[in-house]
């Protein structure tokens, strides 16, 4: 697949733009794009991070220990 | 809270009860399809949601998108590409297979697609090179001419000679939790223990609730400890200097890729599985022969701020008597000539003439469960 079809355009205001051309000025960064997209990720991956722990059913965590006991991981 | 599973949920693809009663009663009438061991183990890890959120061998999308970006094709990083290359004789996209390693039935795979893919490109873009003395590169080489993607289902374990300290993510976020672990940092490693990373461990473990040291289990190469020999060393190692309630052993069946810093994304991935927070990646972490620079394995984290695991660097420890103690450059003043370096071939040279290594290299206990084998090798 080529790789223009994984990409699509957002707006952001031109003073903006401009200050984080000036800002990303001698990082690793090469564009506005790649820095908007790794601060993006990260924004996105700390909100996942506050969401609820994944809860497994009352008999599939009873029998997890049991296997944990029988092992001698749990008391 | 341990790591949320990678992609959000941890897969679980075992088939159990009637349904794999019925598919094994029905076996014949599948095609068939062999795999290596490493296969076979890529598609337990998938099953018990090591490799969470794959469900089964990548598509092309997916292949394309590791390989061009390290990252799945709906933005999940994912740095190593798990596929399964086949000859694409006697079956079709749209069929079910059956997986068979050495003549037993592994898993029923829904082909989704069968694509063809270009060996040099893969071997240069995951391994950095394409020379065939890389056994990564290598390996590729060897693969047959179509990769087939598409969901697995597992039907029968391999055989398993470590049951007994083999934990899935499932049950290692159930025994974080019960023993009250919000914050656990992994460990992974395919050798006996040493005062060095018994540093490097309990660096670690000062700044967290939990340590989870997590061995890899499987093929490894010729001059390489032997699977028992590393699981005695660590238990007597466990039993002589861990505390009991802030340090967990349990091994993961894994196929090395030799991938350096894209491996070393992908191990802190399985770890976040289990549901470690954070995790030590080692200098030169997953490389072989000089492929890739000491700390290119650390650099790499920087692009991904979305892991959802903390990368540990802890630099390499040795022995400075003038500090008089394991220390790292970081926090050591005295020159090289004070510093002892531990060398796993000097190691492996004593242990090998039966000499016990000095205190500040390996603990007694530890060279003496070594030692009471009479070939800690694999030959």
């Amino acid at each position: 697949m080529a790789d223009e079809k994984k990409y699509t355009t957002v707006s952001i205001p031109k003073p903006l733009y401009e200050k984080i051309k000036a800002r990303i000025e001698g990082t690793g960064f090469t564009s506005v794009s790649d820095y908007v997209t790794y601060v993006l990720r990260e924004v996105l991956a700390s909100l996942e991070e506050e969401e609820k722990e994944e809860i497994f059913s009352k008999e599939e965590e009873e029998k997890v220990k049991e296997r944990l006991r029988a092992l001698g991981y749990l008391d | 809270m341990v790591s949320k599973p990678h992609g959000g949920r941890i897969v679980k693809r075992v088939a159990s009860g009637k349904t794999r009663e019925r598919i094994l009663s029905e076996q014949h009438e599948y095609p068939r399809i062999c795999i290596e061991h490493g296969e076979a183990i890529d598609v337990e890890n998938i099953a018990h949601g090591v490799y969470s959120p794959l469900t089964g061998f990548l598509t092309q999308d997916d292949y394309i998108s590791v390989l061009d970006h390290m990252r799945l094709s709906d933005d999940t990083p994912w740095t190593i590409p798990v596929v399964l290359d086949v000859n694409g004789k006697d079956f079709g996209e749209g069929d079910a297979v059956l997986l068979y390693h050495n003549n037993h039935v592994v898993a029923r795979m829904h082909i989704e697609e069968i694509y063809t893919f270009d060996k040099k490109e893969f071997a240069e873009k995951v391994f950095r090179t394409g020379d065939t003395n890389h056994p990564g590169v290598s390996r590729v080489y060897g693969m047959e001419k179509y990769l087939a993607g598409g969901e697995i289902v597992l039907l029968n374990e391999l055989e398993n000679p470590f049951e007994k300290y083999t934990l899935r993510p499932i049950e290692t976020r159930v025994l974080f939790r019960e023993r009250g672990w919000k914050t656990i940092v992994a460990f992974q490693t395919r050798n006996v223990p040493h005062l060095g990373h018994e540093y490097v461990q309990k660096a670690a473990l000062t700044f967290v609730d939990g340590l989870f040291i997590n061995p890899v289990i499987g093929k490894k190469k010729g001059g390489d400890f032997r699977d028992e020999v590393i699981i005695k060393a660590y238990e007597s190692l466990f039993r002589h200097y861990y505390p009991k309630d802030a340090a967990v052993l349990a091994t993961v069946r894994y196929e090395m890729r030799y991938a350096g810093p894209r491996e070393a994304i992908h191990h802190a991935i399985m770890r976040k599985n289990f549901g470690a927070t954070h995790f030590i990646v080692g200098r030169d972490h997953a490389g072989v022969g000089n492929y890739y620079g000491s700390y290119e394995a650390w650099e790499i984290f920087n692009e991904f701020p979305d892991l959802g695991i903390v990368p540990m660097f802890i630099r390499e420890a040795f022995y400075c008597r003038k500090c008089g103690g394991m220390v790292n450059a970081k926090v050591c003043s005295h020159e090289e000539r004070f510093r002892e370096r531990i060398s796993g071939t000097k190691l492996r040279s004593m242990i090998l003439k039966g000499e016990a290594p000095p205190e500040h290299m390996m603990r007694r206990e530890v060279f003496e469960a070594i030692s009471s084998f009479e070939e800690p090798f694999v030959e």
